[in-house]
């Protein structure tokens, strides 16, 4: 048996998973980043006969419009990557800030901030994202908002909790007493170290925020100018009975890409905080 | 439990609350249009629309609104329907019980399959049928519901022809006593189960923790040297492996209601989701409006339950 393989079946099935999780998001950024080379096809052109079942001109069959179903899912990976990643450093920027603020400081103002992170995180992101873009009219900008400012809690309470033990470790109170600024101590020492234990909780995040996208698309609020996998599967509602390849290939695009994330987590997870509990559990 | 404990809990509740009306209320005012327009269509004069703001109280200012606000929410009056005419708290409570069932349904279903498995994952930890488990858990969690719910259209409803694929009730039958109990349960079948798949991998991992912590601590140690056997040292585990089953029902109550809408929506279930996904197309603010309001006081309350029910079942929550 060759090396490889004895150390794939040998090796611990969570290993297996953190692979699995870094080929799936790898696989996810580069059909996103690719999509023009891969499916060359304009996902909103009509280029066969309607709803004609998957076949060698059409890889995944034509909606009831004659659309390419290959170019929709292809380009709709972009769409999905471009929200993620947009939310994800909107929510990561907001709960490492106040993370931060508040497990330094203590006190009142960690008071006053976790009681904030607790409000946001009650608040449900679902709900407040249909009544946005119902106000405001469908657009990716106004979705990424929503969910970007209401996400960064889960952030906010691990930043929060690793500032907090890391603040009277010695490294920092020496930092101090060299006369360096609060604010300095906090991006250069304590930061750095916070940073690993947030990583987890932004993949596993980012999953959440992808189905969250897809469900909104799923509903008919999706950006009727982007091409996404929750508006192809919307599209595939009326037509359950006839074209079952319209609802399957979307909603497996979907899956893969949350299951490549939660896999992501977990294997970061084990990696840098391998005393901790599985994320994805809570 | 110390009744300190309950009335500090519940006091947090209020500005909870007041909270996510705040929120509501920042939202309506921030978005773009006249709602005198809004209310009143696009052909009125300017009398029209005078008439409109001071009848409504539009022309008052912002805190006296909010004031108002506040207080027709306190007194469950969620505004009026601009569809159907009447107040949306009624259009709601009509559509109430039929979302009620199917999450009651799929919570308890997930509840008690998950733990089953989750004990059953536990005891057989890194054996092919705990890296099954697993492995299911893992896929069913990151599965949309909606897609499952298309998936099971599809199949089991189309396919095979075994279950109806929408609705709650037969509309050709008029069935009156145990039939009609009959049909709803067979109409609520699919959609339960979908729903419930989604929150079972969760209880299923969480339960499959738990227990494998508990096995592993002095207690399960010396209930095992008495010569238990493992059946009652599992039984032991189990009171504490629960804890984190019970207080993840909470913080997840939001994210079952959004499945809920979804799997509605795939079934044409004739619950909120339903009601939702017509105000969506109808642009019926006031009904969005009011079922954001309700959902994020529902998951207030459940937060609420979970943390009494977590801190009569573990004694050092209450006097911390």
């Amino acid at each position: 048996m060759p090396g490889w393989t004895r150390a794939f079946a040998t090796s611990d099935a969570r290993v297996t998973g953190g692979a699995v999780g870094v080929i799936l998001t790898l696989a996810l950024v580069i059909v996103a980043v690719f999509a023009g080379v891969i499916a060359p096809v304009d996902p909103f052109a009509s280029v066969g006969s309607p709803l004609s079942p998957p076949s060698r001109a059409h890889a995944l069959g034509t909606d009831d419009l004659g659309r390419n179903l290959l170019a929709g899912v292809v380009h709709g990976a972009r769409t999905s990557l471009l929200v993620v990643l947009s939310v994800t450093l909107l929510a990561s920027a907001i709960g490492v800030t106040i993370g931060a603020v508040a497990g330094y400081r203590a006190g009142g103002t960690d008071d006053v901030l976790m009681r904030l992170t607790e409000f946001v995180q009650v608040v449900p992101r679902f709900f407040l994202a249909v009544l946005v873009i119902a106000l405001f009219g469908p657009g990716l900008d106004r979705l990424v908002l929503v969910l970007g400012l209401t996400s960064w809690p889960a952030i906010a309470r691990v930043v929060r909790a690793e500032t907090l033990s890391l603040a009277r470790r010695e490294f920092v109170e020496a930092a101090h007493a060299l006369g360096a600024p609060a604010a300095r101590v906090l991006a250069r020492h304590v930061l750095p170290n916070a940073l690993p234990a947030a990583v987890v909780v932004v993949s596993v995040n980012a999953g959440a925020v992808i189905l969250m996208e897809a469900g909104l698309g799923f509903i008919g609020l999706g950006d009727p100018h982007a091409i996404s996998w929750g508006y192809l599967a919307y599209n595939a509602q009326r037509f359950l009975r006839v074209a079952w390849w319209m609802a399957l290939f979307p909603g497996a695009a979907i899956a893969l890409a949350v299951l490549g994330l939660n896999l992501l987590g977990d294997g970061l997870n084990d990696l840098l905080a391998p005393h901790a509990r599985r994320l994805t559990s809570i | 439990m110390s009744p300190c404990y309950l009335l500090r809990r519940l006091l947090q509740v209020v500005p909870a609350v007041a909270g996510i009306v705040l929120l509501a209320f920042v939202v309506i005012h921030t978005a773009p249009g006249d709602p005198a327009v809004a209310l009143g269509g696009e052909h009125g004069d300017e009398a029209y629309y005078t008439f409109i703001r001071a009848r409504f109280g539009l022309d008052r200012p912002l805190p006296e609104q909010l004031l108002t606000y506040v207080t027709s929410v306190l007194r469950g009056d969620l505004g009026q329907s601009y569809v159907h005419g009447r107040p949306v708290a009624h259009v709601v409570a009509e559509r109430l019980p039929a979302t009620l069932l199917l999450v009651g349904t799929a919570l308890a279903l997930s509840s008690i399959a998950g733990v089953v498995l989750g004990i059953f994952a536990a005891r057989r930890a890194d054996r092919p049928a705990d890296l099954a488990v697993r492995t299911a858990a893992l896929l069913g969690h990151a599965t949309p519901s909606f897609w499952l719910a298309q998936l099971a259209a599809i199949t089991l409803a189309l396919g095979t022809g075994l279950f109806p694929v929408q609705g709650i009730t037969d509309p050709r039958q008029s069935w009156t006593g145990w039939r009609y109990a009959l049909d709803v349960l067979h109409h609520l079948a699919l959609p339960a189960l979908v729903l419930a798949a989604g929150e079972l991998a969760l209880t299923t991992r969480l339960t499959r923790t738990g227990v494998l912590e508990a096995l592993g601590t002095d207690y399960a140690r010396t209930a095992r040297a008495k010569g238990l056997p493992e059946r009652a040292v599992v039984r032991h585990a189990l009171r504490n492996a629960l804890l984190p089953v019970v207080t993840v029902i909470g913080g997840r109550f939001g994210m079952l209601c959004t499945g809920a809408v979804l799997v509605e929506t795939v079934f044409a279930w004739p619950g909120l989701g339903q009601l939702m996904l017509s105000s969506i197309l109808t642009r019926d603010i006031p009904v969005l409006l009011g079922l954001f309001v309700l959902v994020s006081i529902a998951v207030i309350a459940a937060n609420l339950l979970t943390d009494v029910a977590y801190a009569w079942l573990d004694p050092r929550v209450r006097y911390e």
